[in-house]
Order: C-alpha cells, then structure tokens, then sequence
C-alpha cells in the first residue's frame, strides 16, 4: 500500500524512508510561528530558566495578533516584550501588527509543500492548505521546539475527505467545515484530514485555508491539501519561489487511507452552527426567528479578502439593519489594502458596517468586539464555545461570510441565496 | 510517581479550554485566570475543589484552543489527575507536558461526583473505592514516562540540556 503526503511529509521530517500510523516518531522542524499570545511572552521566561536559547531564529517566524493594538498596560507589556525577544534572539522574520499569523504566512509564501511546520496555536493546521503538514502546539510544547528544533508525534491515520461539483450561489468553504464537523464529528484526534476533489482543486488558497484551518475545529491532527499549480502560484506572488519538486509531495494513488468520503458541493445549503458547538451544525433554513445584535466577520478563518468580497457581494447596495451592528475585522494589513484597492471596503462601509483593527480581536475575546450578557451573535469565525467570545450568556452562531451578512442585514439570521439571486 | 487520592469532580463530552481559561481572564496572573476555570458549566468548581482531586469527563476533553493556561489552571487548583474517554489532542499533550497524570479511561460514565478514587498511573491502575470497583487501563505511553515522571517537559529538557552540556 501507499502513503499520504501527511505520512511522507512525516518520514522526511523523522529521517524515515516511510513511518506507519500509531508508531512515535520525531521530527525535526522547518519552520515554527510563535504569536504574541503562546510564544515569547510565554516562552522566554523558560528560555531563561533552562539557560538556553533558540535552535535556529532563521527557522522562527514571530506575530503579533492576538493583543494587537495595545488597549491597556498588560498588553502595551506583553508586545513590548514581543518585540524585546525577537531583537534579543535576532529573529529576521518578525511581523508587528500585520495581521493574523496564520494569514501573514501563507501571505508570506513561508508555507511550502513538504514541509514541517508548527505553530504555537491551534488553527495552525491553516498552513496545510499549502501541501505543508502544519500542526499547532501549546506554548510549553512551543518551548521545546524553540530549544532543540524536533517535537514528537504520533503518526496519525489518513482520512480524505473528496468534494465534488461547484458550489451554489451564497455557498463556501466555511459551509463545508460546518457540515463536516457535524457529519465526521469533532473527535478526530491523531487524524489528518486530507481534502481533495475538483471542488478543492478549483479552490482560492484562501478558501483551501478556510478548510484545513477548521480541520482543527474536527479535532483533527491536522488538515492538508495536496500542493498544484494554484499553491505554487500563491507561493510566489508571496515573493518565495516554491521547489521545483514541490508538486512530488503527493499522496500515492494506493493510499491506505482511514477512511475515504466523498461528498457533493452542488447539494450544499449554507450551514449555521448554534451554541454552543460547531459540530450543532444545520441548513441555514432550520434557524428561524433568531434575531442579531451583532453580526462579526473576524479571524484568520474567516476575513480574509475572499471573505470580504463575500460579504461585499451581499452587502452590496443594502445596508445594516437598524438594532443590529455589523464588525469587520479585517485577517492582515494586506486584505485591508486589497480591500480598499479593489473598491470592496467603500461596499462594506457604505452599508454601515463597522471596521476594527486587524488581529484576532473579539473570536476569542481578547480584543475590541467583545459580547455582553444574554447578546446574540453571528460570526465568520471558527469557535462558538460558551463564553469563547465574551459574555458566558452571549448566543454565538457560526457561519459563512455570505450568511453572516445577510443576517446582518436582515437583522436576524437569513439565508443569504435570498440576496444573491 | 506515586499514587493519587481525591475526589472525582465529573464533566461530561466535550469540555473545551475556553471554559478552563476565559480569553477575557488571559492577560490576568494565573491565580485570577484559574478562579474562573470551568465557570461556564460548573461554577462551583474553583471554589470548592481541594488538592489532590480528581477530574473525570467524557469524550474530547480539552477540545479546541492550544492555550496551555487550561492544563495550567487546573494544576494551580489542585487536580491531581485526570481520567478523560478521549482527549483533545493539543490539551493531552500540553497536560502529560506540565507532569499532570492524563489517562484514558473509558469506563468514565461509571464513575459518580465526589467518588473517592485512587489512581496509579504509571501501572493505569483506577480504584474506586466509595464503589469498591478497580479498573485497568492503558498507564501512560512509554515514550511519555520519563518526561512525566521527571514533572514535565521543563524538568525533562534540564535533564537533557544537562546531559548534553556533561557529555
């Protein structure tokens, strides 16, 4: 039988010529992001009590999103000290205030096929759009790699999860996550979710990343696309210059997967996950009479400049219903200058929408956009756990970009094909 | 690594780390943070709980954020283990990192809050001794051993880095 990219890219990385899943192996990492929540502030305390330093700072990519901008003495400190550590260790790829880390990677073409990457964040599956196996760690976890460049793993099983036909009118990627983490369930740990079918191959990397980014939302390993033209012509309009064997990264066509599912796009509704899981996922026509106070397009899953011109696409000519209030944060510096180059932010804030900074903001309530008791909200983003957004009373709904502006111009929650038609 | 006592406080599926560490508590010292740990489903919990208890749950606990305050909480409290039916992968691994003994148990359902419960967990020996029950289970992975019985990955990498540094 054959292997998967996951098990490949996993065999290169353990110094294996292949690895079988259950067994445990180590692996030496190729690049590691660490962000201003679980890396430096987190980690160089233990640097200093281990008395060592970073294996390798060309191999470190460090942003700040998550307390980004500063709004009080604790976060002005915590960048602050971001900042300290990445001039201390001399770490070249340092991004403050660009955006979302997982975004300002695959901006960046940092994220190439065949890599090992890993993240001091869940949603860091978000690089395995790129044919990379990129995996999130906790920040003690993170420690360890800063120190001896290698983490240990279990190799997972492959699951490949095939979509084909074309979306309908309103419908995403972010629909299929929902669906899927209702379908497949959200106990998939020691999986990698490997998402192929021309539905895929006919994917933005934008959407690709909405994809494995929510892999993690499935408890998964991992998620991973397999890399094509369209990854390597991201990789260099991101000013890299992929491997001219990047394209060998590829899962044998006897792959002895897990299981294989195959799914139909066309047949898609646009899918609402009410609190408190995004596994409590259904058509957006079973939410009735579920009135908004806020409607949020945030995080790295979901404002990216896919996601904006999604939302522009409904909002257009329309505005925000009165009592409701529509939050746009954009995921980098760059959606905001794409966004506004391409005329999309003058569609969103025509309609009366409201912009924030970039960063992770309010999807985890760490910064502006936080819910008070008992409000209802819509989101673009990836969690709807009690509490995770604010208030432990607040309603969070999740969504895709069509579907949390329609909702937002509708005043509750609406099927955005009534608006695209 | 000795044996555990205390008693069993029971969660059910699904008990993700934004309920452990509020995102609106992360910038606030740890004790703050902890005070809030399970606030959203059990309000109860950071109170009452005394050293050495134990945490029981159902399937996919620690579920979500890679946040390692969670783990971090519930070791500030006190747990002195935790008995899950399945993990989320990122809480597992960061838990085994701070030396909490994490074991799969899937018999979870059996146990009742306030059991008092004795646990071996190098030998994945479980006793239930207000039910007068024992359990096998698989004690935790070998290659996880000698990083949890040293305490965690911090006391682990001295070891090597001290190793490496006499060699």
């Amino acid at each position: 039988m054959g292997y998967s990219i996951a098990q490949k890219i996993i065999a290169r990385a353990a110094g294996r010529d292949s690895v079988t899943p259950g067994e445990i192996v180590t692996c030496s990492v190729d690049l590691a992001l660490l962000l201003d929540s679980g890396g430096p502030r987190r980690i160089w305390p233990r640097l200093k009590e281990l008395g060592a330093g970073v294996w390798d700072p060309d191999k470190i990519v460090v942003v700040t999103d998550h307390f980004t901008p500063a709004v009080d003495a604790e976060s002005a400190a915590i960048l602050q000290l971001t900042r300290d550590f990445v001039r201390e260790f001399e770490i070249p790829r340092f991004f403050d205030m660009q955006g979302i880390g997982h975004v300002v990677l695959t901006e960046n073409g940092f994220v190439q096929p065949g890599m090992f990457a890993c993240g001091g964040d869940s949603h860091s599956s978000n690089g395995g759009a790129f044919g990379c196996y990129m995996v999130g760690f906790g920040a003690i976890e993170m420690t360890g790699v800063v120190v001896t460049g290698e983490i240990w793993l279990q190799v997972p099983e492959t699951v490949r999860v095939n979509w084909s036909g074309a979306f309908g009118p309103g419908v995403a990627a972010k629909d299929i996550m929902l669906m899927l983490c209702r379908e497949l369930g959200i106990n998939n740990a020691f999986k990698v979710i490997e998402f192929g079918g021309d539905t895929v191959a006919g994917m933005t990397m934008n959407e690709r990343a909405t994809l494995t980014n929510m892999a993690a939302e499935m408890g998964a390993e991992t998620g991973i696309v397999e890399p094509d033209d369209t990854t390597l012509a991201a990789i260099r309009a991101g000013g890299q210059h992929p491997d001219a064997a990047a394209l060998d990264w590829c899962s044998d066509a006897d792959t002895d997967y897990e299981a294989v599912h195959n799914f139909v796009a066309t047949e898609l509704a646009p899918q609402v996950a009410a609190p408190h899981s995004p596994a409590n996922s259904g058509p957006v026509g079973e939410v009735t009479n579920v009135r908004v106070d806020q409607a949020y397009i945030g995080a790295c899953v979901g404002a990216k400049l896919s996601d904006l011109h999604m939302v522009a696409e409904v909002l257009n000519g329309r505005t925000v219903a009165g009592g409701t209030r529509l939050l746009i944060a954009p995921a980098s510096q760059q959606v905001i200058v794409d966004a506004t180059t391409d005329g999309t932010m003058k569609i969103l804030v025509d309609a009366g929408a409201y912009l924030l900074p970039t960063g992770c903001g309010a999807c985890a309530a760490l910064g502006a956009g936080i819910l008070a008791e008992d409000e209802v909200c819509i989101s673009s983003t990836n969690r709807n756990f009690k509490g995770r957004m604010g208030a432990n009373s607040a309603s969070v709904y999740l969504g895709s970009p069509y579907t949390v502006a329609a909702s937002a111009v509708a005043g509750q929650i609406a099927d955005p094909r009534e608006m695209l038609v | 690594m000795t044996s555990i006592s205390g008693r069993a406080w029971v969660f059910g599926d699904g008990v993700n780390t934004d309920v452990m560490a509020p995102g609106l508590f992360f910038k606030a010292p740890l004790e703050v943070l902890a005070a809030h740990c399970m606030e959203a489903i059990e309000p109860a919990f950071a109170a009452n709980i005394v050293v050495g208890d134990i945490v029981v749950a159902g399937r996919n606990f620690g579920v979500g954020s890679a946040r390692e305050q969670a783990p971090m909480a519930l070791q500030h409290l006190g747990v002195g283990a935790i008995l899950a039916e399945s993990y989320g992968r990122i809480f597992y691994r960061n838990a085994l990192s701070f030396g909490i003994p994490t074991l799969l148990f899937p018999q979870a359902g059996e146990i009742v809050a306030g059991d008092e419960l004795v646990i071996d967990p190098l030998a994945g020996r479980i006793e239930n001794r207000t039910r007068a029950k024992m359990y096998t289970v698989a004690g935790l992975p070998e290659h996880l051993m000698a990083m949890v019985s040293a305490g965690g990955l911090m006391p682990y990498l001295k070891q090597r880095l001290s190793a490496q540094g006499a060699s």
